[in-house]
């Protein structure tokens, strides 16, 4: 019975889609945005006819990159594979397991311009050529959140600068909230912190010259007068921190307690789901003044990209560019962005975006792309180190340390530097 | 006594096939491969790896941080094992007593071993959510403000906690067992020897159960080295930050998120090492000290 209906299965799919030529796409969405990633790809399935795409949920980030190597060991790679941020460096140290994008749309015969995308997106993730590796995907950028109604109760602006923060701050303690919390230390602290302040984050160009040699510049005076003072604000009740887990701190803001938190630019649509009490706005991320002497940089994206694994037929690599091509064009990247809230990659996108209203319906969802284009300096084009979800790893459980007050920031600060660096050696290894 | 015998010599072996099998290529092959990685550096994708000879080793040695989280790891596992072993005997002791309703009591006992890993960290996570879970109110009664996921300290107690509940009823279900299989006669003469209950238990019942509670140690050992993993890993959702793990979530973090095969190969070799060690401790003591009758 079961053979039968293969058979008949099988037939069917013959005779009607003889021609078509199926590829897959493995990706970390789940929930909601898995559902908006599945009506991206019917969307293009319907939009031809020679192309079908599949896309295959597959856990976390790291499962799915994890999934994608060990398949990839095996000659079962999928043909798209969404990898986040600080697992890119892997990817792209790994030459021959994947096409760079720019390369596979030039192949063929679709026109490729990296001009076309917003500023911010760019670069990060491209080689120190300028060539772009991998199609930015789901784009994001840390911004500040504030509860319009703590910050009317207690009389104070929302603050563009820390040293603005440190003003208002003890108003809003006073009115009974937790002025400030954050959800990801290493992204919102330190990644960003450095392309905030156009500070150099890892030598080589931020890593992007090549695995060898590429050292982490986390022991710097900035970083350890930043997280003196976030330490300072914690025990004067001025910043809550709640651990690395991210709702863990968001919760404090969603349930009124926090007046402000720093979160993702694509936290915009869960936040507006959610129907909170209060009303609220975001702005950009605050920056030192001290530091910057001026205006703050622009910040680099988060999230995640889609690479193009290698090991497929010409066939199959020109739906993959087929499908590169539809999922980068105005009306789909609108799409993703309005009901995702993550930004959209190209300027043809966030113009479609700005003609039909939607910042004027909904301001917040603009901040995230505005930071991402404001001046941009030599270091503020992002990072690549290899084994950075492993640093991530330490970065977080330094600064815990720190902020709990089981270490000093020196001592945290310079455990990060040395196994950091002792992981990026041992990469440059595995790379050569 | 006669002794029973295959005629022919391929035949056990032939019946044994099967097994050995399953054995070879789910426990020694991926063995000998972790082995074999151990000894590299190798890329994630499998381009190229270099022989680094024992680096591997020597790095997690030389680290401050596995050294703690072994540290940890004995720790726990001695908490968990003995806390897991005592209160299930102690509640084993008194339900062997219960004359009614036993059935029922025993079978609440035994109800938490069918909570899945994953579910029984879950619930840990609600009774200790930092804002509204109700042990964390409770300790808050005692001026303790226990932050779970971000205190150190207290995250590696909720862990214990729900490990030991989560072992417990296995353990019950072995000492009752125990217990109920101590001849009637041996305690009614100890009963006549002895008045105090508690002197009959330590120096008549406690030995008689030595095998069973000697068997438990081991089991509930590995038990706390390695199937806490998936309570372990709902706790600290995927991302440890300053929390405790152990050494086989610390194989997990640096192998599948970090993607370090070398470094993670040689974080499993020294724990089957660990294994083997205990391995031959049990056999060793079960031919010397236990004995069952």
């Amino acid at each position: 019975m079961y053979k039968l209906a293969l058979t008949a299965t099988f037939a069917l799919t013959a005779s009607t889609a003889m021609a078509q030529t199926e590829i897959t796409w493995w990706h970390g969405m789940g929930g909601h945005l898995g559902d908006v990633v599945n009506q991206i790809a019917a969307g293009f399935n319907e939009s031809q006819d020679d192309y079908t795409i599949t896309p295959v949920f597959r856990g976390s980030y790291e499962e799915t990159l994890t999934g994608a190597i060990a398949a990839f060991r095996a000659g079962e790679q999928p043909n798209i594979v969404q990898v986040f941020d600080a697992g890119a460096a892997t990817v792209i140290g790994a030459q021959g397991a994947t096409i760079p994008v720019q390369t596979l749309l030039e192949d063929n015969g679709v026109d490729f311009d990296i001009e076309d995308y917003i500023s911010g997106v760019r670069y990060f993730y491209a080689d120190s050529d300028g060539t772009m590796i991998g199609m930015p995907f789901n784009s994001s950028s840390p911004v500040m959140y504030y509860n319009a109604d703590a910050l009317e109760e207690a009389g104070v602006e929302a603050p563009e600068t820390y040293e603005d923060f440190e003003e208002i701050a003890p108003a809003l303690k006073e009115a009974g909230y937790i002025p400030m919390v954050q959800t990801h230390l290493p992204w919102e602290f330190v990644e960003n912190f450095h392309s905030r302040h156009n500070l150099p984050f890892a030598t080589n160009d931020n890593g992007y010259d090549g695995a060898e040699g590429t050292e982490i510049l986390i022991n710097s005076d900035e970083m350890a007068m930043h997280f003196t003072k976030v330490k300072e604000w914690l025990d004067n009740d001025l910043f809550g921190f709640f651990g690395t887990g991210w709702d863990d701190n968001q919760a404090q803001f969603i349930n009124g307690n926090a007046a402000m938190y720093i979160g993702s630019s694509g936290d915009f649509g869960g936040l507006t789901a959610q129907d909170l009490p209060f009303e609220w706005a975001n702005t950009y991320l605050p920056y030192w003044e001290s530091i910057t002497g001026g205006e703050g940089y622009q910040t680099f994206i988060g999230g995640a990209s889609l690479f193009a694994m290698s090991g497929h037929s010409d066939e199959e690599n020109a739906a993959t560019a087929a499908f590169f091509e539809y999922l980068t064009s105005p009306e789909v990247q609108y799409m993703w962005h309005r009901e995702t809230g993550y930004v959209p990659i190209t300027n043809a996108a966030y113009e479609m975006a700005q003609e039909d209203g939607h910042y004027d319906r909904f301001p917040a969802a603009e901040t995230g792309i505005k930071q991402l284009q404001l001046q941009s300096g030599e270091n503020t084009h992002g990072y690549r180190m290899g084994f950075y979800v492993q640093i991530r790893d330490i970065e977080n459980r330094e600064i815990a340390r720190f902020l709990n007050g089981d270490t000093s920031i020196e001592d945290a600060l310079a455990t990060i530097e040395t196994e950091g660096n002792e992981l990026l050696g041992r990469f440059a290894q595995t790379v050569q | 006594m006669k002794r029973a015998g295959f005629d022919s010599r391929w035949l056990p072996v032939f019946l044994l096939m099967p097994q050995l099998a399953i054995i070879l290529v789910f426990f020694y092959w991926p063995a000998w491969q972790a082995l074999q990685s151990s000894f590299y550096l190798e890329d994630p994708f499998g381009f190229g790896s270099t022989f680094v000879g024992f680096e591997n080793y020597l790095r997690l040695f030389r680290s401050s941080e596995y050294l703690r989280t072994a540290g940890f790891t004995v720790v726990f596992t001695v908490l968990v094992t003995f806390f897991a072993l005592s209160i299930a005997l102690l509640l084993a002791v008194k339900a062997d007593k219960v004359l009614h309703g036993a059935r029922t009591y025993r079978t609440l006992l035994m109800w938490v071993y069918a909570v899945a890993p994953p579910v029984a960290g879950f619930i840990t996570l609600i009774v200790f959510n930092q804002r509204w879970g109700p042990l964390t109110e409770f300790f808050a009664l005692f001026g303790w403000d226990f932050r779970v996921r971000l205190d150190y300290t207290d995250t590696a107690i909720a862990m214990v906690i729900a490990s030991v509940w989560k072992q417990i009823p296995v353990n019950f279900i072995f000492f009752l067992s125990g217990l109920q299989s101590i001849p009637r006669a041996v305690r009614e003469a100890a009963l006549i020897d002895n008045r105090s209950a508690s002197a009959r238990f330590w120096t008549v019942t406690f030995p008689l159960l030595a095998p069973t509670g000697f068997f438990l140690l081991i089991i509930n050992t590995t038990y706390a080295l390695f199937d806490t993993f998936g309570l372990i890993d709902t706790i600290l959702r995927n991302n440890p930050g300053d929390n405790p793990i152990t050494l086989v979530y610390k194989v997990y973090v640096d192998g599948f998120r970090g993607q370090d095969i070398g470094g993670s190969s040689a974080q499993s070799v020294v724990l089957m090492v660990l294994v083997l060690a205990l391995t031959i401790f049990q056999f060793r003591m079960v031919d010397r000290r236990i004995h069952y009758t």
